[in-house]
């Protein structure tokens, strides 16, 4: 009658942690960084017989080592904070907005053909108010599309955004072709390059302080509106659960659209600083994948706007490293993807370790 | 160590994070008994029951079967040990017939559904079961459906059967023979654990009882040789009076009357049918009903969540002879009304409160849109949440933690304490003590009394028919989304709401 089990207990198993005290959840994602920089270390001196700290010198020296790029990089912090913030409410919602390429490109259209249009009529500072106006609506629109077939026939959003970037992408290629010059180049060039109309004016002597200005004002504002307004309070109990909100009385259709409507005029606010303030042109790369790596930075922050700043920076460095290490030590782009991928997926991982710690066979019970 | 026993559950320690769900808990299970295993919520009855049946595999100690130490890591082995355990939902396949289900997931070479349902029908034959081997799921009732959970352990060969709360979904007629079932198992030789809160059933039908409190085992006794206060006391730890209070108010003045209510879900299943009562300030108004009569639907129609047929109507008295027409409304409009009406929903972190924010994140649900401006006011809703955490007892690190990770007798004060404060004219509860602790649900019942004796309609749906007996003043049973019968709750008896309860119901 006694039967017997085959069974053994697991090697490893994963058990639910408690609460960590954030002093040290915060340490053990430094601790995360500066492991994957080692392992890093490792994985360039092994491949490349490098000498790992050469390296990292280097990387610095692509984003800091020069004024020149020192400003590119915060320039291009910018840009990538601006459209994390316009995704942070929509993700907050959870509602998966992965269409801030096309709402970046569709903010880009319209300030570049205004700039083109009316460059010589309307003097700058009133046209840089308007053409701020109009990215604003019109990634407004582009955003709120999705989020009224969500919102009433309950679309599915992740796919619809997805292929809303690819009607921007075409339509952005339509206006290149119109607006080519010089004609055969197959691009915009460089709109009103003599004139510099419609180009954000340099301050205190620096071509970017606007770039910097708009957007650090809009990371506060995203803060304040995220946690302290009644509309950021309706973003948090609909993304948390909608019968929720419904049964607090909150109209989660007018929600959804609204706030998928906010999301998209900010990331096309950054498409009118990537034309207006920075490149003067426009072409189908100009949002230039920043749109999915935008992704990452809202999530990892947590949508906390200051964080994002932080992360922002770190990714934009890595980038702008990349492209030094690749010249100097003669490797191709590929090698810094690597240590991007490497230095993301301990930061990620650490995640796993604040939620969870593993239990070992022999060590029965564990530490808490 | 004696012959007889089925299981040893020797020094057997569980944790999860820095929680203690079972602190050197032996058990015994003997064979041929029914043991009653009992506990308040929390007190971890179900997870040392996961560990026998290998979802759980314990930190410490050690199982024995039959004498023989076993290790269980997979609901496999437990059925390889001839452990089976029926659990609270069911996990059945709709689409499937019961025979279907039945063999699903064994390891014989081929499918024979003909053998498969004469050895169901053997099964049946043998305990008393009534089943049909041919009925698909979606056509079976609760009690069907545990049926076929039952005979599919049994058709594994099991030995020692675990029910967790198998009498929640059941009417007092279908708990009998559910325990008429189960004694004839146990003269087969069978050994049966059921897990339960209510102390007559335990009286009923177990052999012995065994007590765990905070993770702990406290004692087993013979149930010849206790009574149900003693009991009460050994999973309270302290002397526990179980009568519920029935004050009386003078003159009921109606405040809500439902009038021909009928109300579809999405596919288009009438859930509610020609519905009417009056609910009066003064009185607790028990809505009865078996698991999906309505309840849900009803509520969720007053409240304006559920749209409604024409020709229904839900009346609102807010006094001096007014009237106010609540269908039609948005939840949004009913409050912009200054219409009193307060609810606490069956699902509480799902749609009563935000599980990811705090105390005072909480109580800003009712009222984040008062007030101009576009910031949301957050001083009211703190000290509302101070005053609801020192009133209720709320046990909570912080107003701030996050209610998500707050004990199920927390989450319910700091909803019902919310809605409270909202000082309603008609107060609607949906299973306001599901899965509560017994000092907890008591406080809940004294806290509705007190809103009765201020005047307030109280709507409360239950589903233990002993409390809905003793705490309501009137009962309306729901039976398929029609009105079953309206009884005054202090002349019924179970028994004859037990009936109402199943009265519509189709034969077969």
């Amino acid at each position: 009658m006694a039967r017997h089990s085959s069974g053994h207990e697991r090697f490893l198993r994963i058990a639910k942690r408690d609460r960590m005290p954030k002093s040290r959840a915060f340490m053990i994602r430094v601790a995360a960084v500066l492991l994957s920089l080692v392992v890093s270390g490792f994985f360039i001196l092994a491949v490349t017989k490098l000498n790992p700290i050469d390296v990292y010198k280097s990387l610095f020296a692509g984003a800091f080592g020069t004024k020149r790029r020192f400003w590119v990089t915060i320039r291009d912090t910018m840009m990538l904070l601006c459209i994390s913030l316009g995704l942070a409410p929509a993700f907050k919602m959870r509602f998966w907005n992965i269409g801030a390429e096309g709402q970046v490109l569709i903010g880009g259209i319209v300030t570049a053909g205004m700039m083109r249009a009316l460059g010589t009529s309307i003097p700058t500072p009133l046209l840089l108010v308007l053409m701020f106006a109009c990215s604003f609506a019109a990634g407004a629109v582009w955003g709120a599309i999705p989020a009224v077939f969500k919102a009433y026939w309950n679309a599915n959003e992740t796919l619809f955004t997805l292929m809303m970037n690819y009607v921007a992408i075409q339509l952005t290629s339509y206006c290149v072709a119109r607006w080519e010059n010089p004609f055969g180049s197959n691009s915009v060039g460089i709109i009103n390059q003599k004139t510099k109309a419609g180009w954000f004016p340099a301050i205190f002597g620096q071509q970017i302080t606007l770039n910097v200005i708009i957007v650090l004002t809009l990371t506060v504002l995203m803060f304040l509106y995220l946690k302290y307004s009644k509309q950021g309070y309706e973003i948090a109990v609909v993304g948390s659960s909608e019968n929720t909100a419904r049964y607090a009385g909150i109209n989660v259709k007018n929600v959804t659209v609204r706030t998928v409507a906010l999301s998209g005029a900010i990331c096309g606010i950054a498409g009118f600083i990537a034309v207006s303030g920075a490149s003067h042109t426009i072409s189908t790369s100009t949002a230039g994948g920043e749109g999915f790596t935008a992704i990452i930075v809202a999530w990892l922050a947590q949508f906390n706007s200051f964080i994002m700043v932080a992360i922002s920076l770190l990714l934009v460095t890595l980038q702008k490293g990349a492209v030094q290490i690749a010249s100097q030590f003669n490797l191709n782009d590929y090698a810094s993807d690597v240590i991007t991928g490497i230095i993301l997926f301990f930061i990620l991982g650490s995640e796993f370790f604040i939620k969870f710690r593993v239990v070992h066979r022999s060590r029965k019970g564990g530490r808490s | 160590m004696e012959r007889t026993a089925a299981v040893e559950m020797i020094n057997i320690t569980k944790r999860f994070g820095q929680v203690l769900a079972n602190d050197h808990v032996n058990l015994e299970i003997r064979k041929g008994e029914i043991l009653s295993l009992l506990g308040e919520n929390g007190s971890g009855k179900t997870t040392l029951m996961n560990m026998l049946s290998g979802i759980y595999f314990p930190d410490e100690g050690e199982i024995r079967v039959n004498g023989q130490k076993v290790t269980i890591s997979s609901p496999h082995d437990a059925f390889d040990c001839g452990i089976g355990m029926i659990h609270q939902h069911f996990k059945l396949v709709d689409v499937f017939t019961a025979a279907e289900n039945v063999t699903l997931g064994t390891k014989d070479d081929k499918l024979d559904l003909k053998a498969v349902s004469s050895k169901i029908r053997d099964i049946c034959d043998r305990y008393g079961f009534v089943i049909d081997p041919a009925k698909k799921v979606y056509d079976m009732s609760v009690s069907e459906k545990q049926t076929v959970e039952i005979i599919k352990v049994l058709y594994r060969g099991a030995d020692i059967l675990i029910l967790d709360e198998p009498t929640a979904v059941l009417t007092p007629q279908e708990t009998d023979r559910l325990f008429g079932v189960m004694r004839n198992m146990k003269k087969d030789g069978k050994s049966m654990i059921i897990i339960t809160h209510k102390l007559h059933e335990v009286m009923d039908v177990s052999d012995r009882v065994a007590v765990l409190r905070k993770g702990r085992y406290i004692m087993d006794v013979a149930t010849k040789d206790t009574n149900p206060a003693q009991l009460t006391e050994m999973m309270v730890g302290k002397a526990v009076t179980l009568n519920i209070e029935r004050p009386k108010f003078e003159n009921p003045v109606p405040r809500l009357e439902v009038k021909n209510l009928t109300a579809l879900d999405p596919l288009g299943v009438k859930r509610l049918d020609g519905v009417s009562f009056t609910a009066y300030g003064g009185e607790i108004l028990g809505i009865a009903g078996i698991a999906g009569s309505g309840q849900k639907e009803l509520l969720e129609a007053i409240a304006g969540l559920q749209p409604v047929e024409p020709g229904g109507s839900i009346l609102y008295y807010p006094g001096g002879g007014k009237t106010k027409e609540l269908v039609g409304l948005t939840p949004m409009q009913i409050r912009r009304a200054g219409v009193g009406l307060a609810f606490v929903p069956e699902d509480r972190l799902g749609m009563g409160l935000v599980g990811e924010m705090g105390m005072t994140g909480n109580m800003l649900l009712r009222s984040y849109s008062k007030g101009r401006g576009i910031v949301a006011d957050r001083k009211g809703p703190r000290l509302l949440a101070e005053r609801v955490r020192e009133e209720l007892e709320v046990m909570t690190p912080s107003i701030d933690f996050p209610v998500r990770a707050l004990s199920g007798g927390n989450v319910q004060k700091v909803l019902v304490g919310r809605e409270i404060a909202q000082s309603p004219m008609v107060l609607m509860t949906a299973y306001a003590v599901r899965g509560l602790d017994i000092n907890t649900s008591y406080a809940i019942y004294d806290l509705l009394n007190r809103q009765k004796m201020q005047g307030v309609a109280v709507v409360y749906v239950g589903e233990d028919l002993d409390v809905l007996l003793e705490l309501s003043d009137r009962i309306v049973v729901l039976c398929g989304g029609q009105v079953s019968g309206v009884v005054d709750a202090a002349k019924t008896t179970k028994e004859e709401v037990g009936l109402l309860m199943t009265k519509f119901r189709k034969e077969g």
